[in-house]
């Protein structure tokens, strides 16, 4: 009895192992396989599930109109729930099994943290979609790492020249209990002395908080002008609607985190007169024509919605200007890896829906502030303003 | 922005304003309080559903805050259908209370008079089930359901409460009553702890034991789908809101003493004035650790909790 | 080969491991069974905890995080010997095992389940607030590999033998423990608390002991995690995580030894294989929790193996006893 029980244990687990590795040898000689590693399940599901939609969506365009030079694109993609374990796994899944020619994620900056030690090591282009600047910095530490989202250094300053321009002098700030969060907590602060700015308060909240009116009562003991708000998911709305019912007058800045539909939906009146950076594609329609991005942003939207039948979501636009750039690199080296790189790394004037990229060996994000506009929210739409 | 001079003619509340007027200290004080107090309530009404079905069967339920994440989003979608809060609040209420019949029916009969470890993880497999169910069914979305009675804040003095909170406060109240009243002082109610007490010896003497059971793990359901009715408007329902309300209703329940109902409520809202004033005064980041470090205090010092009787 | 001797298992166990890593060339496999490896020293912790002792720890993952990360914080930001801030986090588990289990376990009924539940959130959020220890939600990165005399084992399959010899031993010494007269005891005290009293076992002494021992292997098992990801952030510490521990218990088999590697490896290996159903992960996760208890309570193997032969235990719908030296 023993014998047969553990025999049949091992057997199974032994099973389970040889199989996991799937059938088949893995990558043929043709087509180009791309990974992706996104977090589609998980709490960041906001930020996965959009990204794997316009990673496929353009690798669907490309394959209709015969793939890069005759070579389809085939993309094998990744849930990494938003876990460091799962991603460290499923990058090694995408180098040693699918063979990867280059990876495009994460969405987080946890997860980017570990992939980007193993694709560095592989020698492996990895394109990110997560906002810390420490993903591409020190350049000298991330030749083969770039990322494709604004760093949260530039939602700052934009965040800050706002206030000057509008005599804000003293702030409060709110800052989420995650990775996205706490950068931008260090960059709040870091920054603030550059622009006059005094940080009055720094409170903090969870992601998965629903009630932040302590943290706002003690915001509104202070003397603060404003309170900027940095989080991603459903809280930033709740914080919008705490500060209406606390009768709070301050204007309320939120990070670009909250730049999205879904954010002025749940906020409902609340919404009203928040100020946020946000990219492009949240007013594209308000863009000039012989602005660059609009036609991007434009095209991303329509397809987006037709394709998917749901709004889009500048989280999405990471993955689908990564995916771009990676095409326009693709066309130009090919399978040599190195050469990969070194396209990416030569992308100039580049119009993406996050923005312009001017990538070098320096900067490989290859954005500006400028790829951030200030928007205020009225009468439930996002309105470009000052 | 709404102007914090919004409120229209002066203050109801002559008195607290002339007391916290002079004492600036005390105004964020009296916000925290009641800020305390409504989240409280929340924690309150969880904790009343792990105490009816312990109470009956000895049972800790760690599905319980799923009952309330069900209810929350059953409710909105019966709303988006047919836009009644009284027909999603009753639709969510009955559906759920079929769900809660439904798991013990089917997941904790069969057990029988099972070890407390085997129930446990039942339980707790039944909560991360519900969890992954409500994933497929609702995605990961956050959605609104509006507030009973509007969204106007109503003004204490220098703090504000909404609608919603009094709501939510009020049904406590009389709930804790009513429970209280129906345990202690129905026959049946007297039955249904009787079955806590001594399964067997309850049947001895006519008592229906599995009815009973069935019942009050409706009856948990039911206040767990309702609060969770009450507080969507305030905190959004998504998928996964019930795994941290369900652990912070615990530790309310154990807290104020597993087998008292009121002791419950009195945890509950313990614990969401600690976590609020601990918010406000000391550190706003370790905030959720609160709950769970007056559990421990608790659980070492007066492991029966405050009200709690027996063992 | 007569395979109920027990030394004759383990030369099967180190054959096979070998023959693994000879056959293998892949390093996503080794990583793999790296994390089986990692998973299935919590899990025999917990398996010892639960199957034997009778009492569950709903915060496990806690010892795990504090194994991990006292050895990143040391070795990271303080540069000390990785073997020494390995000891240093056993120690520290250690002692956090044992000020929670004092109080927790002079009662009877299930104040553990409790107490460790608290404790596990609690510790979470510390390694996710104290940013200036811990790097925060953000994580811990630069962590350096282990080395054996100089030898650095910065790859999977450099860290392969380190990690299974660990946990041939942990298995050793816990199927050891099973057998002795300490072992007994505990079966004693699993079946009934009141009888093994009056028999003069100290079960409070007994149980803590088993406790602080399932949380020296948790500290083991996030030592070695930390080293070989050589990057950790807290939300690999959570609530679910300490849920899926138990998940593996349970299909493994309670008081199954061997079946701690079973459930670690399934429920491992099936979301890699199933990489399709990823939506589904937490559906089948309370699934199995709830199936496997309800109706093989004694794992998926010898619950199998149990139905075919005994249906009678199913009928009863009890709960049934243990049979015999768990295997």
């Amino acid at each position: 009895m023993r014998t047969k029980t553990w025999l049949v244990g091992w057997a199974l687990a032994l099973a389970g192992l040889i199989l996991a590795p799937g059938c088949g040898p893995g990558s043929k000689s043709e087509p180009y396989v791309i990974g992706g590693i996104f977090s589609i399940t998980g709490p960041q599901s906001y930020l996965g599930e959009p990204e794997r939609n316009s990673m496929e969506m353009v690798a669907e365009e490309i394959n209709a109109k015969g793939g890069l030079n005759g070579h389809p694109l085939k993309l094998v993609i990744y849930d990494d729930e938003g876990d460091v374990t799962k991603a460290r796994l499923d990058a090694e899944k995408l180098l040693q099994k699918d063979r990867a020619l280059a990876i495009i994620g994460p969405s987080l900056t946890p997860t980017s943290m570990t992939v980007l030690e193993i694709t560095q090591k592989a020698k492996v282009p990895l394109i990110s979609c997560a906002a810390a600047a420490s993903i591409t910095s020190p350049a000298n530490e991330r030749a083969w790492v770039f990322k494709t989202a604004q760093t949260d250094q530039m939602a700052v300053s934009r965040i800050y020249q706002y206030c000057q321009k509008h005599g804000i002098a003293k702030v409060a700030i709110l800052t989420v209990s995650t990775g996205f969060g706490v950068a931008g907590k260090e960059q709040l602060l870091s920054q603030a002395a550059k622009y006059g700015i005094e940080v009055l308060a720094q409170e903090v909240f969870g992601e998965k908080d629903t009630d932040m009116t302590p943290q706002l009562t003690k915001i509104r003991g202070t003397a603060a002008q404003a309170v900027i708000c940095w989080g991603t998911g459903p809280a930033p709305a709740l914080v919008a609607k705490n500060l209406k019912e606390l009768g709070l007058t301050l204007p309320l800045i939120q990070s670009h985190g909250a730049a999205s539909k879904k954010f002025i939906e749940l906020a409902g009146d609340a919404a009203e007169g928040v100020v946020m950076p946000a990219g492009k594609l949240a007013i594209y329609q308000q863009l000039p024509d012989s602005d660059p991005q609009k036609a991007v942003c434009k095209e991303y939207a329509e397809k987006y919605q037709a394709r998917f039948k749901a709004p889009e979501s500048s989280f999405g636009g990471y993955a689908y200007d990564a995916q771009r750039m990676l095409d326009q690199a693709l066309m130009k080296a090919g399978r040599d890896q190195a050469k990969i790189r070194d396209a990416l790394e030569g992308i100039k004037n580049f119009p993406g829906v996050s923005g312009v990229f001017n990538m070098s060996p320096e900067d490989h994000n290859g954005l500006t502030p400028d790829a951030f506009v200030m928007v205020k929210i009225e009468n439930g739409q996002f309105t470009l303003t000052d | 922005m709404v102007s914090g001079q919004g409120r229209k003619g002066s203050s109801p509340w002559p008195l607290v304003t002339s007391l916290t007027t002079p004492l600036p200290i005390l105004a964020p004080l009296l916000q925290y309080f009641i800020s305390g107090l409504t989240n409280g309530a929340i924690y309150a009404l969880i904790a009343l559903g792990f105490g009816i079905i312990f109470n009956t069967t000895t049972i800790i339920n760690f599905a319980q805050g799923e009952f309330v994440m069900l209810g929350a989003l059953c409710a909105i979608s019966i709303y988006h259908l047919t836009p009644s809060l009284p027909l999603a609040f009753l639709g969510g209420v009955i559906i759920v209370s079929l769900v809660g019949l439904a798991f013990e029916r089917l997941a904790l009969r069969p057990v029988g008079e099972a070890s407390p470890l085997t129930l446990i993880i039942i339980t707790v497999g039944a909560g991360v089930f519900f969890k992954g169910v409500a994933m497929l069914l609702w995605g990961k979305e956050s959605y609104t359901l509006p507030p009973f009675s509007g969204e106007a804040p109503l003004h204490l003095g220098p703090a504000t409460i909404l609608p919603q909170n009094l709501w939510i406060l009020g049904l406590t109240l009389v709930l804790v009553l009513a429970l209280e009243a129906f345990f202690r002082l129905t026959l049946r109610g007297k039955a249904m702890r009787a079955c806590a007490y001594n399964p067997r010896a309850a049947r001895l003497v006519g008592i229906a034991a599995s009815r009973m059971v069935q019942f009050s793990f409706a009856l948990s359901a039911l206040l767990g789908a309702g609060a969770g009715i009450l507080i969507a408007p305030l905190t959004l329902g998504v998928y996964d809101m019930g795994t941290i309300l369900g652990l912070k209703g615990f530790a309310a329940a154990i807290i104020g003493g597993l087998g008292s109902l009121l002791g419950g409520v009195l945890g509950g809202l313990l614990l969401g004035l600690a976590e609020s004033f601990t918010c406000g005064l000391i550190s706003s980041g370790y905030r959720d650790a609160v709950a769970f470090l007056l559990l421990l205090v608790v659980l070492f010092l007066r492991p029966r909790g405050l009200l709690g009787g027996r063992q | 080969m007569n395979f109920a001797r027990p030394w004759n298992r383990w030369v099967l166990f180190a054959l096979v491991a070998l023959a693994i890593a000879a056959g293998l060339d892949n390093e996503y496999y080794f990583t793999l069974l790296n994390f089986i490896g990692i998973y299935t020293l919590l899990v025999v912790g917990l398996n010892l905890l639960l199957g034997y002792a009778g009492q569950i720890s709903l915060g496990h993952a806690a010892f795990f995080g504090l194994g991990a990360y006292t050895s990143g914080i040391l070795t990271a930001t303080c540069g000390v010997n990785p073997w020494l801030a390995l000891l240093a986090g056993l120690a520290l588990s250690g002692s956090a095992a044992v000020l929670i289990g004092v109080p927790a376990l002079k009662l009877r009924g299930y104040y553990l389940a409790m107490a460790t539940l608290g404790f596990g959130i609690i510790v979470s959020i510390i390694l996710n607030q104290a940013q200036p220890l811990t790097g925060g939600p953000s994580g811990l990165s630069g962590i350096p590999p282990l080395s054996l005399a100089g030898f650095p084992l910065n790859t999977a399959r450099r860290l392969y033998p380190l990690i299974w010899l660990a946990v041939g031993v942990i298995l050793a010494l816990s199927a050891n423990l099973v057998d002795s007269r300490a072992g007994r005891a505990l079966r004693a005290l699993h079946d009934s608390e009141a009888a093994a009293a009056s028999l003069g076992v100290d079960t409070a002494r007994l149980k803590l002991k088993i406790f602080v021992w399932s949380a020296l292997y948790a500290s083991l098992a996030g030592s070695l995690y930390a080293h070989s990801l050589n990057f950790i952030a807290p939300a690999s510490f959570g609530f679910m995580f300490s849920i899926k521990l138990v998940a593996m218990v349970v299909l493994g088999g309670m008081a199954s030894i061997w079946g701690s590697l079973l459930g670690a490896g399934v429920l491992t290996v099936l979301p890699e294989l199933l990489s399709v159903f990823h939506d589904f992960e937490m559906v089948i996760f309370g699934a199995i929790l709830m199936v496997v208890m309800i109706f093989l309570p004694r794992g998926l193997v010898r619950g199998l193996l149990d139905l075919r032969e005994f249906r009678q235990y199913k009928r009863k719908g009890r709960f049934p006893g243990f049979l015999g030296p768990g295997a």
